[in-house]
């Protein structure tokens, strides 16, 4: 895997945040869940964002595939500038995984008709040999295509999430904690399926994950947040080489590590900045 | 029969366990033949979904609810045979000498009872004392617990603190009478690492400090090995292997190993993770006898 510096690229940018934002509520409700938030991942790499449950990590993610309208900043995806609203022509080239692979399939239809649906919205031709394809891709095959859900395990589900996305050939996908409600085994067969997939396919991945050895083992540069601001952003050899020089970056490291009890007397409290 | 406690006689010991459900497919048994003692120490139980470690931790409260089947050849707390207890009896050991903390505490909290009064109704059903008596104990565990503004979350319901706050209320709850022996399953995986491990050392302070027994059911291998002081690895239904958290790294079992293994890390290379081949062998061998 090459670790590329994100922050000096010449080479054009696949995904550009500059200043994002995100307010949710007004007067005494209102949360500045996303805080001037910016970064740039060059085609064909991953980018990672971390951080702990209410950091915002989500949240960027949802604004970048156009879930949460009410953001502001400069989004550009592909060369292109986005708007609050996105078109039919995005979701071709831009589609998300989402971490519950238990929520996130529709639990009446069948496989195929989960994967059929992406094909009717953009009349894409022949959608039986992409639907084969696409299980056959995913390391599941022709024989899950009349399944339900239930029939499933939570691997095999996430699998399907996969080639839901995948069926529509995007160039960029969005990962919001995809291995975090499955078992270890599962996980590692999840994580190696992803790796092959944008080895095979040149995709560009953005991967959002509390878990800081998923996000080492996958991504080439990675972006720390807390309280909606991003901390740190650092490339994978700097975390490697257990590097980082924010105080926050480092507290999450050594809690990565396991249970040390000395080290956690040691924990600070990193509230707000600024 | 017991391994490295010094002492005696176990706190807990548990015997050729069986948990069973009848289907209409017939008997499916989720713990087959599950034996393991238990001192004054801190003991993991690891293993995938369906393995059996819940339904472990519930049969020893006797909380497997009907139709299931719970059958052993012995279980035994503290001289007391479980099996045979009354109900009455069980009510007098469960919470008060066997507690049990579960993930998630927005379902284990009274969702309109204020979080000071819950905590001080666990002390008042076990112990005879006063209102007034009840509540400075409650303060005082939710103090113990690390919380730092403990009056005013007593007077907050639980919907209104956060999640890491909840499982620390949780705790408070299951403490406060006291028990010899507590039993957490997965009492932190909904929490930030952070948290977790704050919150696990103040269940270790409890187990250095009162001597108490603890069982910590868990996915998270890693965590587990560094926690505890002797872990037992589990899948479909059986013990596949006891060892000393800190020779996990040399653990034998190859579905251990594989555990291990497919577990990304922050130190590792980005290759490809070597992933888990399961030998239908396992279902059959596994640990026949207690250790």
């Amino acid at each position: 895997m090459s670790a590329m510096p994100v922050t000096a690229m010449p080479v054009t940018a696949m995904i550009e945040v500059e200043g994002l934002n995100v307010v949710f509520g007004h007067g005494a409700d209102r949360v500045h869940a996303v805080r001037d938030v910016s970064f740039r991942v060059p085609e064909g790499a991953t980018f990672g964002l971390v951080g702990e449950s209410g950091s915002g990590k989500s949240t960027v993610l949802r604004a970048l595939s156009g879930l949460n309208p009410d953001w502001t900043g400069r989004v550009v995806i592909a060369g292109g500038q986005q708007g609050p609203r996105r078109d039919k022509a995005f979701y071709k080239l831009v589609q998300m995984v989402f971490q519950d692979p238990y929520g996130s399939l529709h639990p009446r239809h069948t496989v195929d008709r989960i994967l059929m649906e992406p094909l009717a919205i953009h009349r894409l031709d022949n959608p039986d040999r992409r639907i084969d394809q696409v299980l056959g891709e995913v390391g599941l095959g022709s024989a899950f295509r009349f399944r339900y859900p239930h029939q499933l395990s939570g691997g095999q589900r996430q699998r399907v999430a996969i080639a839901r996305a995948l069926i529509l050939e995007p160039r960029i996908l969005l990962l919001d904690e995809p291995t975090s409600a499955l078992d270890v085994s599962v996980q590692a067969e999840v994580l190696n399926l992803l790796q092959r997939l944008k080895q095979e396919r040149g995709l560009t991945y953005v991967l959002v994950s509390h878990n800081l050895a998923v996000i080492a083992h996958m991504c080439d540069a990675l972006a720390v947040m807390n309280h909606g601001a991003v901390v740190e952003e650092l490339d994978v050899a700097q975390l490697k080489r257990h590097q980082p020089e924010n105080p926050y970056t480092r507290q999450l490291m050594v809690a990565s590590l396991g249970y040390d009890r000395a080290a956690i007397d040691r924990f600070e409290d990193f509230g707000r900045e600024g | 029969m017991s391994e490295g406690q010094g002492t005696a006689k176990p706190l807990l010991a548990v015997e050729d366990l069986q948990v069973s459900f009848p289907s209409r497919k017939g008997l499916v048994e989720a713990v087959r033949g599950v034996s393991f003692s238990l001192g004054r120490e801190k003991l993991g139980i690891v293993g995938e979904s369906g393995s059996g470690k819940s339904m472990t931790g519930r049969a020893i409260l006797r909380l497997v609810s009907k139709p299931g089947i719970v059958r052993a050849k012995r279980l035994e707390f503290d001289g007391i045979d479980l099996q045979r207890a009354s109900e009455a009896q069980m009510r007098r050991i469960r919470g008060q000498r066997i507690s049990m903390v579960m993930q998630d505490p927005k379902f284990s909290l009274n969702p309109v009872m204020r979080v000071g009064e819950q905590i001080a109704e666990a002390y008042r059903t076990h112990q005879k004392v006063s209102h007034a008596e009840a509540r400075r104990r409650a303060l005082e565990m939710l103090k113990a617990v690390r919380i730092r503004d403990p009056e005013r979350v007593a007077r907050a319901y639980p919907h209104e603190v956060s999640g890491g706050m909840g499982q620390r209320i949780m705790i408070a709850m299951m403490l406060i009478p006291d028990p010899d022996l507590l039993i957490a399953d997965e009492p932190t995986s909904a929490l930030d690492v952070t948290v977790q491990l704050q919150v696990l050392a103040i269940l270790d302070d409890l187990v250095t400090q009162r001597g108490m027994g603890l069982i910590f059911i868990s996915h998270d291998l890693n965590l587990v090995a560094s926690f505890c002081d002797r872990v037992v690895i589990m899948y479909a239904g059986r013990i596949m292997e006891i060892c000393d958290a800190k020779n996990l790294a040399a653990a034998q079992h190859p579905y251990t190993r594989g555990l291990l293994n497919c577990l990304p890390t922050i130190d590792g290379d980005g290759r490809d993770l070597p992933v888990l081949r399961r030998d239908p062998k396992w279902l059959d061998e596994g640990l026949e006898h207690g250790l």
